[in-house]
């Protein structure tokens, strides 16, 4: 069954939806979008880096997204601007791995699947490492799950519980760079953000709980993946985007939805 | 002996204290009123009591086990969260359908379950926060400015809950208000506040008095009382005393 290269492509995806779901959540509520982006930014410094010194492409890119990740996350506890220090931070790493890309001498390297993804032509292997990295994404948002949850509502309330919101940060830190790795074969860099965003924004309007919106999330996130690789085969169109096209039509459908439901 | 206690309590934000050595005590079943104008440090003395913030001198001592119920100040629910109030109540700990509906029926706001948190009024969000206070069955409530956007039947209403909770489980309160005359009357001391203990004392309970009644009208039922600043020195050579009635002039 894994032979079949469509079979592996479709598995991937709804490895990193189960990661993307529940995180994606943890980003929309904490509005944390801008963050996603300069960690997945950060990443094609990864891949750079990782092509340059013969490693695993997932080995630096989560390297240098968990470098990007925590940088960010300690400049915001200094109360520095965030939305300067994002913009600076998330283009430069952006600009700096695709200069240092062309420097890599004899390897014609095509960015763009590493820039949009390049789902179709996932391995076995990737698929072990994305399914890997998934389930650690999800085993650790449910363990930290309550803390997460608390710290997000309200720092001093989760204080006052015992509870040390600055670990929870790190947690979820952790958990982005790790997405961000495993996610860049699927979508790519540029719209891992997306992955993370738009299925979370759909299940919003349709969720009453926390766990609703993060369940629902994966269930939209899993129809985007399947949908649009569909898509995808059937009108020749690059993989990543379709995904994320066919989750944003989903988030454009799931608002008069929710306003029906509503009444 | 005493639920929590505090001595030379001295904090610093770079430099300028923003508490300086401040004493404080609060024994079992006692209510405390810690009013004083923004910015003198009231949230910060609450969070060091708790101890959310670090202490640059002086040292915090919380009974040992102490169970603390604590009512942040302005929580604020990102509308991106749907959370119901039922399930906000079994935030960090799960509790029972039971419990939870009784919390909720003993802040008076039993029908708001299945409500979003995000769609309550102020009023009802500060009962709700109340009721998971409850949960955790505290030997002493904390509240941090519980009052802030609520009018004066509103705020009397409030105080007379807290009131009945204390007597019905008899946990100590400690309550932080901006209002620097206007407290609750069942408070058995007020601080005032001001980077230091300015003074203490006990509110003058004046509810039959024609004044209360043209300040406070009828409607409030004596949950409200005056608290009369005793001041015996200066601020930056403003008179602290004249500072205060200057304010309750303008109000």
């Amino acid at each position: 069954m894994l032979d079949d290269f469509l079979v592996r492509a479709a598995l991937a995806g709804l490895a990193v939806a189960c990661a993307t779901g529940p995180l994606g959540c943890f980003v929309v509520w904490r509005r944390m979008a801008y963050f996603g982006d300069a960690t997945a930014h950060a990443a094609i410094l990864g891949v750079a880096l990782a092509l340059a010194f013969s490693t695993s492409i997932y080995a630096g890119t989560l390297v240098v997204a968990l470098l990007m990740a925590l940088t960010v996350a300690s400049l915001a506890g200094r109360g520095w601007a965030m939305d300067t220090t994002l913009g600076v931070l998330a283009h430069s790493a952006l600009a700096f791995g695709l200069v240092a890309v062309s420097f890599i001498p004899g390897v014609r390297v095509d960015l763009s699947a590493y820039l949009f993804g390049d789902i179709l032509a996932v391995s076995r292997m990737d698929l072990a490492v994305i399914a890997g990295g998934a389930a650690a994404v999800v085993a650790l948002l449910v363990w930290r799950w309550r803390g997460l949850l608390t710290a997000t509502l309200s720092e001093d309330l989760a204080h006052a519980s015992g509870i040390n919101p600055g670990r929870e940060r790190l947690v979820l830190t952790v958990a982005l760079a790790l997405v961000v790795a495993v996610a860049i074969k699927v979508v790519g860099a540029l719209l891992i953000a997306a992955m993370l965003i738009v299925p979370a924004a759909t299940a919003r309007s349709l969720a009453r709980t926390p766990e609703a919106m993060a369940v629902l999330a994966v269930l939209i996130g899993g129809l985007a993946v399947l949908g649009g690789l569909q898509a995808s085969l059937h009108w020749d169109t690059p993989a990543g985007p379709s995904i994320v096209a066919l989750a944003a039509t989903l988030f454009a459908v799931s608002v008069p939805v929710a306003g029906m439901l509503r009444r | 002996m005493s639920l929590i206690e505090a001595r030379n309590l001295t904090i610093r934000h770079g430099g300028a204290p923003v508490l300086a050595h401040v004493d404080f005590a609060i024994s079992q079943g006692e209510i405390v009123t810690v009013v004083g104008p923004n910015g003198s440090g009231k949230s910060t003395l609450l969070r060091a009591l708790l101890g959310i913030q670090s202490l640059s001198e002086g040292r915090v001592m919380r009974k040992a086990g102490l169970r603390i119920g604590y009512v942040p100040q302005r929580l604020h629910v990102d509308p991106a969260l749907p959370i119901t109030v039922r399930r906000f109540l079994s935030l960090p700990d799960r509790v029972d359908d039971h419990a939870a509906a009784e919390a909720l029926a003993r802040t008076g706001v039993a029908e708001l379950g299945g409500r979003q948190m995000v769609g309550l009024s102020g009023g009802q969000f500060q009962r709700v926060l109340l009721a998971r206070a409850l949960l955790s069955r505290p030997e002493i409530l904390v509240l941090d400015e519980p009052t802030q956007g609520l009018d004066q039947p509103g705020v009397a209403a409030f105080y007379k809950l807290i009131e009945e909770v204390r007597r019905d489980i008899g946990c100590a309160v400690l309550l932080v208000s901006h209002d620097l005359h206007v407290v609750m009357s069942a408070s058995d001391r007020v601080i005032c506040l001001n980077g230091h203990v300015c003074c203490e004392g006990t509110p003058r309970v004046v509810s039959n008095a024609p004044e209360y009644r043209a300040l406070f009208g009828l409607g409030t039922g004596g949950a409200l009382a005056l608290y009369q600043h005793v001041h015996d020195h200066d601020h930056d050579g403003h008179d602290h005393a004249h500072h205060h009635s200057q304010r309750a002039a303008d109000a």
